[in-house]
Order: structure tokens, then sequence, then C-alpha cells
């Protein structure tokens, strides 16, 4: 492991000035990730700032919505009790992450920040271009059950592993930053970014900006919302692919939904399309397989050594077929 | 003080990587110096002698490093131990009838032993910690995954209990036994509530 120094500043203002003054230093939060990935060589930061002891931890009431702190625990956010009544879709997604020990260590503000598992992207021996720009993608053509089938690049076909993440997207939440230059906001669809020719960038932030807090907008659809997700073993595994769902049913009619995907792309991915073949629509099977025909026509499945993922398009399918129906009863 | 037990050859080689911090490891306090990229588990087990948490993978994966820090359980390989100065460290070898570090066996521990809840035994120290702080996760209401209705308290049965300590690994396959024991503690604490 490269040598690195480290620090503890008492304040956000501090840390983001001392993280945007070198360009090979890092904010340390939970350490979940980071610290697996200086052990692995994958990051070989110069400095840590820890911002674990700077970062709000409370979850407060916010014009109908939740403010939660950036240093909020992944456990303690998913045992709240707003949380489990208003958004039950976030709890449940949190939830279906890691393990016991894992969320009690993790934040709200590092877990969207978490990067892919890729087996390659991890294994500093083969090349990557996420890892090492312009070194070439082993994934392709290699074992790709993890991997992509949505809105990925020939530099690039790794998905997003969080499924916090998946949650907040389909939640509309907001996202407050600090930076070298100030406070900012930007909507939690437009944190992740596609791959393209920069799969090293996996978000929109800027070197030494700093996520303060996460906000959620009061959302009354969120009331009957649901994470299903869809993996290898039955706990402390990634997902294949997850679908997060929100449902309002009017006198038999769609009136309202959200829907997010997990596991298939670089990006948590909010399922637009499907939501709009949704609206107005009687709930049945029939229109929920619609709706993921709708959002899944674009889908391109990776070939690979060990069978490819091909298989996630009828998986998804009948996963958001099945989380739709059961939300569906739900309101009955 | 710090440099308390540390050589002289090892006093010269401080560098600006290292850090002073206090770690109160089962009652004890104990201040020592470490190298920015040492683990918690590292500090316990090479600094401090401490060889009750377990290096199973180093990354997370299999649970066996598991400690309570500050009563929460977490993995000591993923944390760092500067992150940690002042804080509050039990090991399973420190847990006790009564008090951390005051003797006598934790309910805990006399369960696995009843229960068979162990083969080659590498895995249990981490399996105990877990079990003790998913007990007091669960008394204090919190969901699972596998929690029916996230409004109501959860019921502490076989799947709630799989759930929540599948993030420790037992590669002798002694789950029936751990499950049976932290089932067994998990209903004496009911019972006394």
């Amino acid at each position: 492991m490269r040598p690195f120094d480290y620090q503890a500043p008492a304040d956000a203002g501090t840390a983001v000035a001392a993280v945007a003054a070198r360009p090979d230093a890092a904010f340390l939060g939970g350490g979940t990730n980071l610290v697996d990935h200086l052990r692995l060589g994958v990051a070989e930061p110069g400095l840590l700032v820890d911002v674990t002891g700077l970062l709000p931890t409370g979850i407060s009431d916010d014009g109908g919505g939740l403010r939660i702190g950036a240093g909020v625990a992944n456990a303690d956010l998913a045992a709240d009790s707003r949380v489990r009544r208003h958004y039950p879709v976030l709890a449940r997604a949190l939830l279906s992450g890691a393990s016991g020990q894992l969320r009690n260590m993790a934040t709200t503000g590092g877990n969207p920040l978490q990067r892919t598992r890729c087996l390659y992207f991890q294994d500093v021996t083969t090349p990557c271009n996420k890892r090492s720009p312009g070194s070439g993608c082993a994934a392709i053509g290699g074992a790709t059950r993890q991997h992509a089938i949505l809105g990925a690049s020939e530099h690039c076909i790794a998905t997003h592993p969080s499924d916090m993440a998946v949650a907040l997207s389909a939640l509309d939440a907001q996202v407050e930053v600090l930076g070298p230059d100030g406070e900012r906001t930007l909507a939690f669809g437009e944190l992740h970014r596609l791959p393209g020719d920069a799969p090293e960038r996996d978000t929109v932030l800027e070197h030494g900006e700093l996520i303060t807090a996460i906000v959620l907008p009061p959302l009354p659809v969120a009331a009957r919302s649901d994470y299903r997700k869809v993996r290898d073993r039955a706990s402390y595994a990634f997902a294949l692919v997850s679908v997060a769902a929100a449902l309002e049913v009017t006198e038999c009619r769609i009136t309202d939904s959200r829907v997010a995907f997990g596991g298939v792309a670089h990006t948590p991915w909010r399922a637009r399309r499907a939501e709009r073949v949704l609206r107005g629509a009687t709930p049945s099977d029939e229109a929920f397989h619609a709706a993921a025909a709708a959002e899944l026509a674009d889908a391109r499945p990776q070939d690979g050594v060990d069978g490819g993922n091909a298989f996630k398009i009828p998986l998804l399918t009948r996963t958001l077929a099945g989380t739709l129906r059961d939300l569906a009863r739900q309101e009955a | 003080m710090f440099l308390d037990g540390l050589s002289p050859e090892r006093r010269g080689t401080l560098r600006r990587m290292d850090h002073e911090l206090t770690l109160r490891v089962v009652g004890a306090e104990h201040r020592l110096s470490v190298d920015s990229r040492t683990s918690l588990l590292d500090a316990l087990r090479q600094r401090l002698g401490n060889t009750s948490p377990k290096k199973g993978c180093d990354h997370g994966q299999c649970g066996s490093c598991t400690v309570l820090v500050d009563g929460v359980r977490v993995l000591a390989c993923l944390t760092l131990a500067v992150t940690r100065d002042g804080s509050e460290v039990v090991t399973a070898d420190g847990l006790s009838a009564g008090p951390p570090g005051s003797g006598g066996d934790h309910p805990l521990h006399r369960a696995f032993v009843d229960e068979d809840a162990f083969q080659c035994g590498y895995c249990t120290p981490g399996q105990v910690c877990s079990a003790v702080g998913m007990l007091d996760e669960f008394a204090r209401g919190r969901p699972s995954v596998v929690t029916g209705d996230l409004g109501a308290a959860p019921e502490l049965d076989d799947a709630e209990i799989a759930e929540r300590m599948s993030g420790n690994l037992c590669r002798c396959g002694a789950y029936p036994g751990i499950r049976a024991a932290v089932a067994r503690v998990g209903r004496e604490r009911e019972g006394t509530r």
C-alpha cells in the first residue's frame, strides 16, 4: 500500500480546501470501499481527509420531505421511522445492501460514491479504462454476468453497485455539495454519468467537492414503494438486477409511478420510459411487461466466456412485473 | 509515552505517516503510534497482541474480524486504526458475564459451546461479536430486509437471524448451530425484558 498522509479536520470547509489543494488527495468516509481499494492498489491517494467526524449525522424534517446528513450511517437511515413509513423503498434498498457490519460503517454520502465491483476494475493486473484510462477493457468478452445491458460504451461495461442509489434515483432526491467554489445542489439523477469515453469519471463531481446532505422531497406515491433485488445468493451479494418502484393506483388506473433499475448500467437507471407506459394504464401483467419492454428496447446484452448477460432482460422484466404486481395489490 | 514498548530502532523509524492514538480495548487504555495504513485489525493483533479478532479475507467479505467499536459491530479490517482515536473496542475474548473484561462466560460463549456452533473455530470470535451487536440492533427494533412489516417490531425467527448474520461466513458450515445459539440468547433476553 502506498504511504499516505492523514488529516481529520474539524469542519467541512477545511476538508474541502485540503482535498482541493492536492490532486492526489481523497475524502475518507466509512471506508468500506476505499480502504479495500488502498489494499488492492486500485486507489493510491497521497492524502486521506477523514470527513466522518465533521459531516452532519442528523435526519431532519424538510418542507414535508427529509434532509439526511451525509454522515448518517446506512443502518441508522434504514432504521429511521420516517424513512420506513414514507419511503419504504429506501429502507428496503439500504437493508438489501452489504451486511450488518458494513451498514453500520457506510455513510449516506459515501454509499452513492462507491465504485463498481467489476472484477477487472478491482484486479490491477488486468487492463481497465476506469482504473487506468486508455489501458483497455478486460471485461468486454470476459466474464460479464455482473455487467451492463444499458448505456455501456466500447470503453466500459461496468455497473454501479449501490442499492441505495437506485432508490434515491426513483425518489427524485437532491444532492447538496460543498466545493472549493461554494455550495451547489443537483438532482440525484444528474450525479452519476454514463461511461462514454471517460469511464474513469463515475460522477459529475469535481475534485474537492463533498456531498454534505441528501434531500428527499415530499412524495406521496413513495408510501407504496418497494425494492426487489435478485442476486446469486440470498444475502450479502451485489445485484444481478434490482428494481425500485412506487405506484399510485386510483380507481383501477395507475395515476403515478416511480421506477428505477440497478445492476444493469453504469448509473442507477431511472426508467422514465417505463413510467410513461404505466401512466393511465390498468394495473396488469400486460401493462407491466409493456413498461419493461419500452425501457429495455435499447438494451444491449454482452457476450461473455461465462455465457454473457442476456439473461438480465427476461430477469429484469419479471422482477419489475412482480414488484409492480405486489404494489398494486397493496393498493387494493 | 506512546513509544513505550517500542525498541530504540523502531523509535528511530517513526515517520510523518505515524499517528498517535488512544484505544480503550476491553477496558484497558493503550496509547500507541501507528502508520496511517494500519488497520484496526492489525493494530489489535500485531501491536496490542489481541489475537481474538481473526484475519480471514482482509477485504470485508468474511466477517471474521468483527469487533464492537463504541458498542457497534464493525469490520476491523476495513477500519483504519487512525480513524478510531479515543474509541472503546471490545473483542470476543473480552466479552464477559458482566462488563467487558470482568471475567466469566458471556451467554453467547456458553450458547456457542452448548449448541455446537463451530467446528474449527476460526470464524467464531467474529460470529460472537457480530451476534452481540446484532441482538442489540434487534432489541432496538431495527428492521432487516426480511422483516415483513417495516412498521412493526421484528420477530427473531430463523430467517431474521440468518439475514442479520449473513456478514459472517463459516466455511465449516456450522450455520444451524450458530442460528440456534443466537436464537437461544435472543429468547433469553426477550424473556428478561
